[in-house]
């Protein structure tokens, strides 16, 4: 039993970071915009958060750094994207490219440096008291509650509120959106500004929660799997949570199989065939359900074009 | 006053190519900004990386020697692009041309003739890298699945994979532990220009690969059905071309063709299969660059597989002579992709100021 409650609670934590960028992600993306560069702004945001918390002994400082790093290299990506009208594919690798530069050097001097401080579990009275679900759920660090509330304040401005008809109409019909007077390229810069930020936290939780140490390429891939991951949740961040939370099993699993004497590069293989898998049976369903992608993802909008 | 963003009409040579250089130099100038954060004399840094990439004669021929695999795996992919099919796993199917050439290499190598071997590398090497390309177009046209996203996840598996052959079931016996596989026997090595690290063969082959390529796509149906796919995928529909065959054919070539920079690298400088990350330091990669830096044309993609061989060998410089980690070249390289995707901008459009 305490074997379980120890995997879920890692899986809690694992699950955290793809949350958060998937959450970022689903909001650019329901604006049309196409952001492949969360690898590289996770990146970015995973060392700035651990180098700001330590000099400046404070977490939180680290986190609100991290965060700004992230919306800050994302609006490279919205420019380019927008303004001049660049393929977004090439754009959001290039800045997923920047990204684990600027990290891998502003990271050197931090490597295997300990962080005396970071976020730790804060257990909410009451609930954590309550069996086996407690300690999985609400023993954690206060980055896994602000996530979880993020995802259901995000579902609820996407569907629930003006702001998220803006946003998805922009991302299905910008000439209607346009025509109905509302600033295409200005709500597009918005969301995917808003994108970035999400990924920069994603990247502070890895440093700052997860793992309080910085190596290089200790993101891992999850930017990209959190571009799966957009898939997977039909760009809803409610259907994100249960994505994110079973990927981040799949990446407890892995430690949990090495006694078992699998060899260590076959194990690390794991979470990128089930990403390969979950996105076959994703693409059953939306077969299925005809449902599908934003309907003008990834095309540049020109005002006043046909 | 009034600014409007309006189309350009036809564009000289000479506006064109000056546009993509001041990018460049843009892109460069911008570049220097990094040694600054870590308090470097950017013209110390550059002169350095100049000596080190085109400079001087060792340079010259290091930079020679990593445009090779650049400019093959390059062409497979102004392939892929040009049918828009965005083939992120170069670096994948370049591991596992090589593990496909390394079994030949160690199982066949030591009773055959340097020709037959070496043949049968190269085909297998095709082979191998076209397979892998294989899996990301049949995932594609059958489940409708997103290709950057399956040919990325098929990157981290070849790597995983080469990391598990060489720590376990590969590892060479007389290598004192090292993850490395034997040293492939003298059969399976391909001869190099003397004093340098360039085999006369895959430098052959990269530049032959150009000029097939440009012929291919230029001279042949099913390039030209490659273009009409990638410019306009429903027309392509409509006008009875089958999207299948055509995104398996490109697929095939562009993985092939990554598979056989795999198999210049195992054969051709490393003569044995070891560390991923060692084979190929991010070619895949790097290489999405040359192609558009290039505008996907196959001839002048050679010129730009040199600029980025340079870019690659400054990555070591650096690392070496100023402290920086490899991976700081990735940030060059986005930068650049970035400003040619400004200079595509300047070319296509012109900014109007009405008062």
């Amino acid at each position: 039993m305490d074997l379980i409650i120890s995997i879920l609670q890692r899986t809690m934590v694992a699950g955290t970071p793809l949350l958060l960028g998937t959450i970022g992600e689903i909001i650019t993306e329901r604006s049309g915009i196409l952001n492949l560069g969360i690898e590289g702004m996770m990146a970015l945001g995973a060392i700035i958060g651990f180098s700001v918390t330590y000099i400046t002994k404070n977490p939180t400082l680290g986190l609100i750094a991290a965060i700004l790093s992230g919306g800050i290299l994302s609006l490279l990506h919205a420019f380019v994207s927008i303004t001049i009208r660049g393929i977004q594919t090439l754009s959001g690798l290039a800045i997923a490219m920047i990204g684990i530069g600027l990290a891998g050097m502003l990271g050197k001097s931090y490597i295997g440096a300990p962080l005396s401080v970071r976020f730790s579990e804060v257990a909410i009275p009451g609930l954590s008291k309550i069996p086996f679900i407690g300690p999985i759920l609400f023993n954690r660090d206060p980055l896994f509650y602000i996530g979880i509330i993020l995802a259901v304040v995000s579902w609820f401005i996407l569907f629930k509120t003006r702001w998220g008809i803006i946003i998805r109409s922009v991302g299905e019909n910008p000439k209607a959106s346009d025509a109905l007077g509302i600033n295409v390229s200005l709500v597009r810069y918005l969301s995917t500004f808003i994108g970035g930020c999400f990924a920069g936290f994603a990247g502070a939780y890895l440093t700052l929660a997860y793992m309080p140490s910085w190596i290089e390429g200790m993101t891992g891939g999850r930017g990209w799997i959190v571009i799966a991951l957009t898939i997977f949740a039909q760009w809803d961040p409610l259907r994100a949570i249960l994505g994110a939370y079973l990927f981040g099993g799949v990446d407890v699993l892995q430690y949990i199989l090495q006694p078992l004497g699998i060899p260590v590069p076959i194990l690390k293989m794991t979470p990128y065939f089930v990403t390969i898998i979950v996105l076959i049976i994703t693409a059953r369903e939306v077969m299925r359900k005809h449902l599908g992608a934003p309907k003008s993802l990834g095309e540049p909008f020109i005002k006043g074009e046909k | 006053m009034h600014i409007s963003i309006e189309k350009r009409g036809y564009v000289s040579k000479k506006y064109y190519t000056s546009v993509y250089l001041i990018s460049i130099f843009v892109a460069v100038i911008l570049s220097s900004f990094i040694f600054l954060l870590r308090g470097i004399n950017p013209f110390y840094a550059f002169s350095k990386i100049f000596q080190g990439s085109f400079g001087s004669p060792f340079g010259l021929k290091e930079t020679i020697a990593k445009a090779i695999p650049l400019l093959l795996i390059t062409e497979g992919l102004i392939v892929a692009f040009k049918g828009k099919f965005w083939n992120i796993g170069a670096n994948g199917q370049l591991l596992v041309g090589a593990t496909f050439a390394t079994w030949i290499a160690l199982n066949f190598g030591p009773y055959h003739s340097s020709i037959s071997t070496i043949t049968i590398m190269f085909l297998v090497g095709f082979l191998g890298g076209a397979l892998f390309g294989l899996i990301p177009a049949l995932l594609k046209v059958k489940l409708g699945i997103n290709e950057i996203i399956s040919t990325l996840m098929l990157n981290y598996i070849a790597e995983d994979f080469v990391e598990y052959l060489v720590y376990g079931p590969w590892k060479g016996k007389t290598q004192y532990g090292f993850p490395y596989t034997d040293n492939f026997p003298q059969s399976a090595t391909l001869a190099q220009i003397p004093g340098t690290r360039i085999s006369y063969i895959t430098l052959i082959i990269a530049l032959l690969s150009a000029v097939l390529i440009y012929l291919f796509i230029e001279k042949t149906k099913y390039g030209y059905e490659i273009k009409v796919t990638g410019e306009n995928p429903h027309a392509a529909r409509y006008s009875g071309i089958d999207f299948v065959k055509i995104t398996i054919i490109m697929m095939l070539i562009s993985g092939g063709l990554a598979g056989i920079a795999g198999v210049g690298e195992v054969a051709g400088i490393h003569r044995h299969l070891t560390y991923p990350a060692q084979i190929s330091s991010g070619y895949g990669y790097t290489a999405i660059i040359v192609a558009w830096l290039a505008q996907l044309n196959p001839i002048l993609a050679i010129v730009s597989a040199v600029f980025f061989g340079g870019i690659l060998v400054g990555g070591d410089v650096i690392q070496t002579s100023l402290g920086f980690p490899f991976s700081t070249i990735n940030a060059f390289n986005g930068l650049i992709l970035i400003f040619v995707m400004v200079g595509n901008f300047f070319t296509e459009y012109k900014i109007k100021i009405r008062r």
